[in-house]
């Protein structure tokens, strides 16, 4: 492949970190979601590059499992969300915090 | 920071090396990282799942250059459509404006998280540069591409069997869940019909 | 020039040609592009803006918009895209499947029986939402 290996996996890490200062930034429970969806994106990138770049399929195929994943992650997630704003009128994840100790 | 877009600015160009490739990564780069931080910077929810949209066609234009054609039809259809679908709908479910802002009590965590992140990515970006390219094994190009989908189905039906049966159980266990969080609570809201 | 690298800037040309052949999808992409900003942009500078107060109210067929354009609609749209996107998945995992079945159907049922495991286990889910009421409307 002609950008470099290290092109793709900088470009996953700097993908990741992204998703990082969004998950901690942010206050708002759906686009904490999206930060964890770059992050897993991130994994799926350099997943992608080092199955090409070594040429193992198998990394393509973590790809497909990580998707899965994340399907049901997202719909159960969400699922939750809704519960918890029906509740609580809120999805600051910060308002959440009724089982503090 | 500075070092990354110096360092992403200027890659190291080896004879072989095609225009178009490094154009088209550099461009579909460069589209992932802006619409990831549009993702995180907007206020309005709706506009923040609208980058990320761009944000997933642009890494499955990354998948075509890395040449994984499947993988990058499957993150267009998986991703793209079907999650974002969810996204959206569950934001015009919650009907959210503009989020009210959260500066003041927040400005101290804020902080300590870009800290932390950076701190982080310094770390790995470091190991990046330092290891991976040690690892610039020579591409093994043995009879079919490596992203071919019959390929990835002959390995996906044998050698990852049971990670494949494993994971029908996880969007079983995804759809009870769903079933059992929604829909009881739309049962009780049908007894009270509150809203219309 | 030996043969292992003769076999690999054969591979390489094979992939640049197949890469070259995304380019008219690229040049698609950008007249697309293009195209909608010129006319959008085109259409901001040369059109005449005269508004008025019947001129910036929200269409809504000739009458009069009342109520608020944004409220909520119900979760069972959510439920339906929920159950949509699971069975996604299983396409996704299932079209590889339909590549690979002629070839290895021969050796013996075991491929059939892989995916018929699969198939069941999200069948169960199916017959569940089923039951429940979840496909139902009302």
């Amino acid at each position: 492949m002609h950008p470099s290996l290290t092109h793709y996996i900088g470009l996953s890490v700097i993908l990741f970190c992204i998703g990082i200062v969004g998950v901690l930034v942010r206050r708002n429970a759906i686009v904490i979601f999206m930060s964890i969806e770059l992050m897993l994106n991130a994994a799926n990138l350099a997943f992608v590059a080092f199955s090409t770049h070594l040429g193992d399929t198998s990394g393509q195929i973590f790809v497909f499992f990580v998707m899965a994943v994340a399907a049901a992650e997202v719909a159960i997630g969400l699922a939750i969300l809704v519960n918890v704003f029906n509740i609580r009128r809120s999805i600051h994840v910060d308002e959440i915090d009724s089982m503090k100790g | 920071m500075f070092g990354a877009i110096l360092w992403f600015a200027f890659p190291i160009n080896k004879p072989g090396d095609t225009l178009l490739q490094n154009a088209l990564f550099f461009v579909l780069g460069g589209v992932v990282v802006i619409s990831a931080l549009c993702v995180i910077y907007f206020r309005n929810p709706i506009y923040s799942a609208l980058a990320l949209v761009t944000a997933l066609f642009a890494v499955a234009g990354l998948f075509i250059i890395l040449e994984a054609y499947f993988v990058a039809a499957v993150q267009v259809i998986v991703y793209a459509g079907a999650i974002m679908v969810l996204f959206l709908f569950v934001i015009m479910l919650l009907n959210l404006g503009d989020e009210e802002s959260l500066e003041d009590r927040l400005s101290w965590a804020k902080r300590v998280a870009v800290v932390i992140a950076s701190l982080f990515f310094a770390e790995v970006f470091y190991i990046t540069i330092k290891l991976v390219g040690s690892v610039n094994a020579p591409k093994v190009t043995s009879g079919q591409p490596v992203g071919d989908p019959k390929t990835i189905g002959e390995l996906l039906f044998t050698k990852f069997l049971l990670p494949f049966e494993v994971a029908s159980l996880i969007l079983l266990a995804a759809l009870i869940g769903v079933i059992t969080l929604v829909h009881r609570r739309s049962d009780e809201r049908s007894h009270t019909s509150s809203d219309t | 020039m030996t043969t292992e690298d003769m076999v690999k800037t054969s591979a390489r040309s094979k992939t640049e040609d197949m890469l070259n052949e995304y380019i008219p999808i690229l040049i698609l992409t950008i007249t697309a592009a293009l195209f909608a900003a010129i006319n959008l942009v085109l259409s901001h500078l040369l059109g005449p803006r005269k508004s008025s107060r019947s001129k910036l109210s929200v269409y809504e067929s000739g009458m009069k918009p009342r109520g608020d354009a944004r409220h909520r609609f119900s979760i069972k749209f959510y439920l339906i895209a929920m159950v949509f996107i699971i069975f996604d998945i299983e396409v996704v995992f299932l079209y590889p499947w339909a590549l690979i079945f002629r070839q290895y159907v021969a050796a013996g049922p075991f491929i059939l029986i892989e995916m018929l495991v699969f198939i069941g286990i999200l069948v169960l889910g199916y017959i569940y939402v089923w039951k429940k009421g979840g496909l139902t409307w009302d």
